[in-house]
């Protein structure tokens, strides 16, 4: 297994976000996190990337314990994240972006080549690495988050909501793009609330209801699982 | 009726003294702006307003005093030395003021702010520690030299380096100079905001603190060790300040243990002037404040001089409220 969670709690103050969640991910999968607004699909991404401490629980990554780590040696131990609302610097270029996503590495050449890479990728970046990331389109910001995600050669890639406020055409592109990605070796945990795209492109999906999870199966099950059909995927 | 008569003498005494008033605040404001820098670098990175900043300062300034007077360069009547025991001076009062500027900054951060922010504490709380940071730094080197004055040792030989006589061009100004001291802190003014600049925009450092002033969560998904950033930010502004403390020592004669208090004011307001959380800004602030200030006391009288700074302040800031040049630092936070 690449990432374990056991019984994960997390609390913001006196609330409790997450009710003893577990799930995994193995090498090589894509994995989708579904749930309506506000089930706490966010702050598990967060509790992984160490954003959020636990409150309970534990998270394995390649067997270590990370629970305690902090977020910034966890990306060095190989988790990267593009964050809920894309987080892109926004008075950095499109290649500062990129260079931040590299933070942690040494190797000069090696992280020119991966940057090379993302502009095969997302050759509209490669247009725009001299613009501030805040000038982007939402589009392309998305794009940007995802290569930047990609700079730091994660062994596990967490993306929180790629698909949102992009049009249905740029949503098909990015997943195919997380596809692509994921065939070079990357392994991917999604959260959506675009079921039906996070469903039919995963492996394996859970479905998270106020902080625990409440089915768990492959994807294409659980796009004809009923009550999955009918809460989140709007036809009954 | 005394009052405006004084106004109109004081304009036109103003006017022939235009040369020296200007060239007194740009020196003036060149160290203001120094100062100035470490209190927007800080705000630019945590939103916080280092109030002890101005006792980074302090301790920089006593710390070059003492290390020249242990070398027998203690007072300010003692013969000027040669230029290699200058030089030689200058480069040590400069590294021991970094020295204990930047080991102070580093260690208010870690002594005074620190163990807040691992507690989440409300912003109030800070501003509080600040100012008890502050006071006790400046009552610690109050009892260190008996609260007495302190003499600075006069290095460096003035002199004038050019001369202007505005009368040749029909002007009805008075000839002015500038001093190669003058010229030499407007310089390293310049200098520091420009070394400044290119580490914030040309180094990895310097993409880390950037980082993490405009998205501290994102920074840390990105691999940037929050508490490194701060750290390094609290340095950079102590060595600022110790550029800025041995240049205070050689402009004037006596350093005193509460000096920090107004110093400390009036490089903040520069940098709000400036635009807080903007390099460029707390330079133009310093400049800008510098200039006024010293116009303000030629046209209304010495007394007046700080009643200009802050009416300045007022103004500018009632137009524009984020300052002359805006916030850049954190450019768009959301
Ligand atoms: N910073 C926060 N402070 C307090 N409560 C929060 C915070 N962030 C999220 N929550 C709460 O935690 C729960 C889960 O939120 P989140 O993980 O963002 O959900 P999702 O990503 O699935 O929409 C929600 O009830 C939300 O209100
Ligand atoms: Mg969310």
């Amino acid at each position: 297994m690449l990432l374990e969670i056991e019984d994960l709690n997390v609390h913001y103050g006196r609330i409790q976000a997450l009710h003893g969640i577990s799930l995994t991910v193995d090498e090589g999968e894509i994995v989708a996190l579904i749930g309506a607004n506000g089930a706490g699909k966010s702050t598990t991404m967060r509790a992984i990337s160490g954003l959020r401490r636990a409150s309970a629980g534990r998270i394995l990554f390649g067997g270590d314990d990370i629970t305690r780590m902090r977020a910034d040696r966890r990306v060095v131990a190989g988790i990267s994240q593009a964050p809920e609302g894309r987080g892109i610097f926004p008075g950095m270029t499109v290649l500062e972006n990129l260079t931040m996503g590299a933070y942690t590495r040494k190797d000069k050449a090696a992280v020119a080549a991966d940057q090379q890479r993302v502009f095969e990728l997302f050759p509209r970046l490669a247009e725009r690495r001299k613009q501030p990331g805040g000038t982007l389109s939402g589009g392309e910001q998305q794009m940007l988050a995802i290569g930047r995600a990609l700079m730091s050669r994660p062994k596990l890639m967490l993306l929180d909501e790629p698909s949102m406020g992009l049009a249905p055409m740029l949503i098909r592109q990015i997943f195919d793009i997380i596809l692509e990605i994921r065939e070079q070796g990357t392994t991917i945990l999604l959260v959506e609330q675009n079921a039906q795209q996070a469903l039919s492109r995963a492996d394996r999906a859970y479905v998270l209801e106020t902080g625990a999870i409440t089915r768990s199966g492959s994807g294409s099950d659980l796009l004809v699982d009923p009550a999955v059909r009918d809460a989140y995927l709007g036809v009954a | 009726m005394d009052f405006f008569q004084g106004m109109a003498d004081n304009f036109s005494n103003l006017w022939t003294i235009i040369g020296d008033l200007t060239v007194t605040g740009l020196t003036q404001g060149a160290i203001y702006a120094l100062i100035a820098l470490g209190y927007t670098l800080v705000y630019g990175v945590l939103q916080l307003i280092n109030f002890a900043h101005s006792e980074v300062f302090l301790v920089g300034a006593f710390g070059s005093v003492m290390v020249w007077g242990w070398l027998g360069y203690s007072s300010g009547a003692a013969a000027v030395p040669p230029l290699l025991v200058v030089i030689g001076m200058l480069l040590l009062g400069a590294v021991t003021a970094s020295i204990f500027s930047g080991g102070t900054a580093l260690i208010i951060e870690r002594v005074a702010y620190r163990p807040l922010r691992r507690k989440n504490a409300p912003r109030l709380i800070f501003l509080i520690t600040a100012i008890g940071a502050s006071v006790a730094i400046s009552e610690i080197v109050g009892l260190l030299v008996d609260r007495k004055v302190v003499s600075t040792p006069a290095l460096v030989h003035q002199k004038f380096q050019v001369w202007f006589d505005p009368s040749d061009i029909g002007l009805n100004i008075n000839s002015f100079g500038i001093t190669n001291l003058q010229i030499g802190i407007v310089l390293c003014a310049i200098g520091m905001w420009l070394a400044l600049d290119l580490f914030l925009n040309r180094t990895k450092f310097g993409l880390g603190i950037r980082s993490v002033a405009q998205d501290e969560d994102t920074a840390a998904l990105m691999g940037v060790n929050k508490d490194r950033v701060i750290m390094l930010t609290f340095l950079l502004g102590g060595l600022a300040a110790g550029v800025a403390a041995v240049l205070y020592n050689l402009k004037f004669p006596q350093i005193t243990f509460d000096m920090g208090f107004l110093l400390g004011i009036k490089a903040f307001t520069a940098a709000v002037l400036g635009g807080i959380g903007n390099l460029r800004g707390a330079l133009v602030g310093g400049l800008v404040l510098g200039l006024v200030e010293n116009w303000g006391a030629g046209f209304f009288g010495n007394d007046w001089m700080n009643v200009t700074a802050f009416v300045v302040l007022v103004v500018v800031l009632m137009f524009r409220p984020t300052g002359i040049l805006g916030d850049s630092l954190g450019k768009a936070r959301a």
